[in-house]
């Protein structure tokens, strides 16, 4: 089956300085792939620069493609048909993205209106077909609200309503739900799991939260300064990970039952892009660094299982972690 | 064992007036509210916003008298805002907030931040002072070199541990920490969450430690509150009460908690809005939410009552002839 998005060496520099060093990333339709990492490890930048989102000063090199048609330095008009129709994204701050002074209506039938060409009583239906979609309450009424006068989950509501309309294959969802209560979190990801039970569609979700990742997602890319680290089926990559940074964030997370332990915490912080170390960026913080290392940053290289590994010492590290000696 | 902090059923309401010629509405930020804490244990706060944690947490250090309630710290009533006798019991209860950049001069050096404390309460000699605030570099596993750069010059954790040396620089004896480290990635939260762990065990600190995050909670503390609207519905061991909660809305607030290598299965979705403190519905406030509300529940407060052990719960659901199997316990 040919994928749904195939990403190969996307890079992105800012004014001379990389920040995203050769990412490699495919999409099955209809998958849910999760993408952690802290901030700065580039995980939001894949995505705004696969659709053509960064400002003019980033430099972007790679192949992004979508249903096998190249869209990296693709015309705008292409491009506009992809981002809002195939493609939707949905972000952390959802009041920001939408217009204060313009009611629920306006914004949500200039999408259909644009993405859909529907018009007059169709268009009207349609937006309260998506208000109820996404579970607002006395949607007909409501959509003559202005976006003040809606909670921070019902407008995260909203923008998910605004995203469906075009009809994406896939969502792009990056930190959909870090700014809401806990409760309204798992409110907003049942969401999203139920459209995407209905609708068949993908999702790419970007979260630091590896909980929120490892419940939602068929697959997850770890990632750090810039690069994927390991990749894995998520039961796979949460139960057993190989990659010592991945490793740490499990480790670095308290658990909720069982016994208390010392957390696992990863020494020093995330490289400045400016100062990138030369070999495996994650070197100056791993316990398990070796000559090898510091000579060139380790590939992505399979190890069975579906899992990818971009570490010189993945199988010592795996070990040392089951407490087995390296030896 | 004796409570260094006691805070006797104290209440706060603010009065917002609903736009420019409208009236007047009263927000019941913390409403009743009772908590001890004994030396040396830590207290934690849990809540969603607008729950009133964080107005609890100021009104524990008088940085907001309470309308109703009365709090004692080591025995004495707190004093007056900005009296000498707040002055001197402030050098003994310290505070910590989420955004270390806002809580620090961004135009100092952090030595000479950490340094003020000493300053204000006259605390040492010059060279005393300075000897002080090496000692609380290194207790916070910073270097000298750290100490001379400006705050814009540190990462965010690092920050976090310049504001916790500065509150630690007057010897207190009550550290309250509102969601210190949840602005900080995991990795760096990490760090943060042992260093206070480690230094609370070594200064027998005692702690009111107030965030949304419950592993972190269950991590630092040894009891746990959870508020709702300004009340606390549900008081118990931290291990305990996360292991077995007995209230619907800590039920839902653990269920909601992801974890890895767990699918959401049989998953607590509360339906509804976060509450509006402005708009606290009669009777029990979670009403509205709850999956098991009954009709008592819409008119009738429930009060916190003790049902097993050290467990306290606000629910007309739990306790009385309905404790389950934790009799025993």
């Amino acid at each position: 089956m040919s994928p749904l998005v195939s990403i190969e060496g996307l890079s992105v520099a800012f004014n001379g300085v990389p920040v995203l060093h050769g990412v490699d990333l495919t999409l099955q339709t209809g998958e849910a792939i999760g993408l952690v990492g802290e901030s700065g490890s580039g995980k939001s930048v894949t995505w705004l620069a696969a659709l053509g989102l960064l400002p003019r000063h980033a430099r972007v090199a790679g192949s992004v493609r979508l249903d096998g048609r190249e869209i990296l330095g693709a015309p705008q008009a292409s491009l506009d048909q992809v981002r809002g129709g195939r493609v939707a994204m949905i972000f952390q701050d959802p009041a920001s993205a939408l217009n204060p002074v313009l009611t629920i209506r306006r914004q949500l039938c200039e999408t259909l209106a644009l993405h859909r060409g529907l018009s007059g009583d169709a268009v009207k239906a349609e937006a309260k077909r998506l208000l109820d979609l996404v579970g607002i309450p006395d949607a007909e009424r409501r959509l003559s609200a202005y976006p003040h006068e809606f909670s921070g989950g019902q407008v995260q509501r909203i923008m998910i309503a605004m995203a469906l309309a075009g009809q994406p294959d896939l969502l792009v969802a990056d930190e959909p739900t870090t700014a809401l209560d806990a409760t309204i979190q798992a409110q907003i990801l049942e969401l999203l799991s139920q459209v995407r039970r209905e609708t068949g569609m993908a999702m790419v979700l970007i979260s630091h939260d590896l909980g929120v990742v490892a419940e939602n997602c068929d697959r997850v890319a770890v990632m750090y300064a810039g690069r994927i680290v390991e990749q894995a089926p998520s039961a796979h990559l949460f139960a057993d990970p190989w990659h010592p940074y991945a490793q740490g964030l499990i480790g670095a997370l308290p658990p909720l039952d069982g016994p208390r332990r010392r957390l696992t915490a990863i020494p020093g912080t995330v490289p400045d892009p400016q100062k990138m170390p030369g070999g495996c960026s994650f070197a100056p913080r791993c316990g398990l660094v070796e000559q090898a290392c510091l000579r060139a940053a380790p590939r992505l290289a399979p190890l069975g299982d579906g899992r990818t590994v971009a570490c010189v010492n993945a199988e010592a590290s795996r070990k040392a972690l089951l407490g087995i000696a390296a030896e | 064992m004796s409570a260094l902090v006691r805070v006797s059923t104290v209440s706060r309401t603010y009065t917002m007036r609903a736009g420019l010629f409208g009236r007047t509405v009263d927000v019941h930020a913390v409403d009743g509210v009772s908590l001890s804490i004994p030396k040396g244990e830590t207290l934690g706060l849990v809540g969603e916003s607008g729950s009133g944690k964080s107005t609890t947490g100021r009104i524990v250090l008088g940085l907001e008298p309470p309308d109703r309630g009365e709090v004692r710290f080591d025995g004495a009533p707190i004093a007056k805002l900005a009296t000498p006798q707040w002055r001197m019991q402030r050098a003994r209860m310290q505070m910590i907030f989420q955004d270390p950049l806002g809580a620090l001069d961004r135009r100092l050096p952090v030595a000479a931040q950490i340094r003020e404390p000493l300053d204000i309460h006259g605390i040492g000699t010059p060279a005393e002072r300075e000897a002080r605030v090496r000692e609380l570099l290194r207790s916070v596993e910073l270097t000298e070199q750290h100490g001379i750069r400006y705050p814009g010059a540190l990462s965010g954790g690092q920050r976090q541990r310049v504001v916790l040396a500065r509150a630690l620089a007057t010897w207190p004896d009550f550290l309250v920490c509102d969601e210190p480290v949840s602005a900080l990635d995991v990795s760096i939260q990490a760090q943060v969450v042992n260093l206070l762990t480690d230094l609370q065990a070594q200064l027998s600190l005692t702690m009111l430690f107030i965030s949304h995050d419950l592993r972190v909670v269950r991590q630092i503390s040894n009891f746990v509150a959870v508020m709702y609207l300004g009340r606390i519905v549900e008081y118990g061991s931290a291990d305990d009460l996360f292991a077995r909660p007995e209230h619907p809305y800590t039920q839902a607030l653990v269920s909601a908690s992801p974890a890895p290598g767990r699918r959401s299965a049989g998953r607590v979705v509360l339906s509804g809005d976060p509450p509006n403190p402005a708009a606290r519905p009669a009777g029990c406030a979670f009403h509205p939410r709850c999956p098991r509300a009954i009709a008592r529940c819409r008119n009738e407060v429930p009060q916190l009552a003790s049902i097993a052990g050290d467990r306290q719960v606000a629910c007309h659901l739990v306790g009385g002839s309905q404790v389950h199997s934790r009799d025993a316990a």
